[in-house]
């Protein structure tokens, strides 16, 4: 196992809470190689045969046990594009940990697109934990382009949360879901962006089966010069229902575009979307001050609560 | 002990200059429940802004145990002491009501002395502490959670206005409660409430009558209460539909 320098180690405790080696099945990549590998009885992860990523197979009935799979780029101007296949068998009930840091203190920008592909068993369930987080003061951009595609067959479950709170220059995000009959899709997603960040997030959840139903709930800040646009669109396809919800809070000169798009070809489709932007009301403001928080403080908790 | 000397607030609107709040100078005591009553409009709600710091007067003087505070920010008078319960108690999407409690606190509080606020306003606080100040709790959670805070804090001075605004008539008793019992925890500090219901100004020290920005009345709740019954800065919290009204 290659060893990992301070700064590795700091981004790995950021995106993925590891502060050791973790339990269960684990992939570190490190700067585009793996720094550490480790197979279970019931996860197996193995490299795909051209190196462009790895192929994670859950067996089928496994429960209770996690994989871990965070990537950290410290080198400056370094691209990669790495493909994750998640295979989760019938019946099983895994937690599954990505996320990837960058530290970019050197002039070339850093970048990592992760496709990432599940393949949701009949009954199978799974918890997606995903944060992202860029440290470094060059004037290399750290960029991050996760595309996310979600296959689920009937009866699956799959929560998918997905945190981008500090430091990413550029993120352009696409996630795209079928879900069959039964299959459940909940999506938290939480992001703020500061400086000139540029945030894009899409997504298309097709419901193509009866009984099925997808929640796709999106909480933003933005701050200082920073973009955001928000586009989900749900297609329902049969008796199913479905809620996008945008809630955000604008800062400084932060622009937000929200798109929310809904799209129902069944008479039983049941769609709901909310959307909300808006500056931080003064009256919260005031509420905290009177608990004897300046301005500042004040504003600080109520983002922290906000993205909670 | 807070003081108000010849505090006078105007604001301008469409119809020009309008005086709210004309030359009103009154004492709470120490260890006392003063009740500031009056017909709508008459200004109460923004003497206790004033107070709190939200609105700066034009003219006059605060004064907290001896000391101006009127040119204090709403920041450096919560740390002196002064407390403020919203009548419209403001909602928060993603704080919880325990993160609300330890910030009016000011410390770490742990989980169970967070919840013995929230039974001291009748909140099961275990179904409480972890919710959302947001739109799912209704008028009367948040107005209950809204003196949790209050108490949570502790201060010297305690404004509340308008405490049983927009709450249903079931919870309104259960507050006079909470408020008869901090009336008897009081011990040094003081109480000011805007409110003209009856039940209130009942358990009061002193009552004040505020009408068109000015102190119309002000001293012990035996001398003013009896003639303010029956007008409307002491009204009941339901009166039944009169026979010619329902004509």
């Amino acid at each position: 196992m290659i060893q990992l320098d301070p700064i590795q180690k700091r981004l790995l405790m950021e995106v993925a809470d590891l502060h050791k080696v973790p339990e269960g099945a684990f992939n570190i990549r490190a700067n585009g190689q793996s720094a550490g590998r480790v197979s279970t009885a019931n996860i197996d992860i193995t490299p795909k045969a051209d190196g462009s990523g790895l192929d994670i197979r859950i067996k089928p009935g496994t429960k209770n046990e996690s994989v871990h799979i965070p990537v950290v780029l410290t080198k400056s101007g370094l691209t990669e594009v790495v493909y994750n296949d998640f295979y989760v068998g019938e019946g099983a009930d895994v937690i599954i940990v990505a996320g990837c840091g960058i530290d970019n203190c050197g002039t070339g920008d850093s970048r990592h697109d992760g496709i990432h592909r599940f393949y949701m068993g009949k009954g199978s369930s799974a918890k997606y934990v995903e944060k992202h987080y860029g440290s470094g003061d060059g004037s290399g951009k750290r960029i991050l382009n996760p595309v996310t595609e979600v296959y689920m067959e009937e009866d699956s479950s799959l929560e998918m949360e997905m945190v981008q709170i500090k430091g990413v220059d550029d993120t352009d995000r696409v996630t795209r879901a079928e879900l069959a009959a039964g299959a459940r899709l909940v999506v938290r997603e939480r992001l703020m962006t500061h400086g000139d960040q540029r945030a894009i997030s899409a997504y298309v959840v097709d419901l193509n089966g009866d009984g099925s139903s997808a929640d796709v709930v999106s909480r933003s800040v933005a701050r200082d010069n920073s973009y955001q646009k928000f586009d989900a669109k749900l297609v329902g396809s049969a008796r199913c229902s479905g809620h996008t919800e945008c809630d955000s809070i604008i800062m400084d000169n932060g622009r937000i575009l929200a798109v929310p798009g809904l799209e129902a070809n069944d008479v039983d489709a049941a769609l709901v979307h909310e959307a909300a932007i808006g500056k931080i009301a003064g009256d919260q403001l005031i509420k905290l001050m009177t608990l004897g928080l300046t301005e500042q403080e004040a504003e600080e908790q109520i983002i922290n609560g906000f993205l909670k | 002990m807070l003081e108000l000397r010849n505090l006078s607030f105007d604001v301008n609107d469409e119809g020009g200059n309008k005086e709210i709040i004309r030359d009103v100078s009154l004492i709470v005591p120490d260890g006392m429940l003063v009740a500031v009553t009056g017909p709508n409009g008459g200004g109460k709600s923004t003497l206790a802004r004033l107070i709190a710091g939200i609105e700066k007067p034009n003219s006059g003087q605060i004064l907290l145990n001896g000391e101006d505070i009127t040119n204090l920010s709403i920041t450096e008078r919560a740390r002196r002491g002064i407390s403020y319960a919203f009548q419209q108690p403001v909602r928060f999407k993603g704080l919880q009501v325990l993160d609300l409690i330890r910030l009016a606190s000011g410390k770490h509080l742990s989980m169970s002395d967070a919840c013995d606020y929230l039974s001291a306003v009748g909140l099961c606080a275990r179904d409480y502490i972890d919710r959302e100040v947001n739109a799912s709790l209704s008028g009367g959670e948040l107005k209950r959670i809204e003196i949790a805070t209050v108490l949570a804090r502790g201060t010297a001075l305690s404004v509340f206005d308008e405490p049983e605004a927009g709450i249903d008539l079931w919870s309104f008793q259960r507050l006079i409660q909470v408020f008869e019992h901090m009336r008897e925890k009081i011990q040094g500090g003081s109480i000011l409430m805007i409110s003209h219901q009856e039940r209130i100004l009942k358990i009061a020290d002193q009552v004040v009558v505020l009408k068109d920005g000015r102190v119309a009345a002000q001293g012990d709740r035996e001398s003013v209460l009896p003639s303010l019954i029956g007008t409307a800065s002491a009204v009941q919290p339901c009166r039944r539909i009169d026979p010619e009204e329902d004509a």
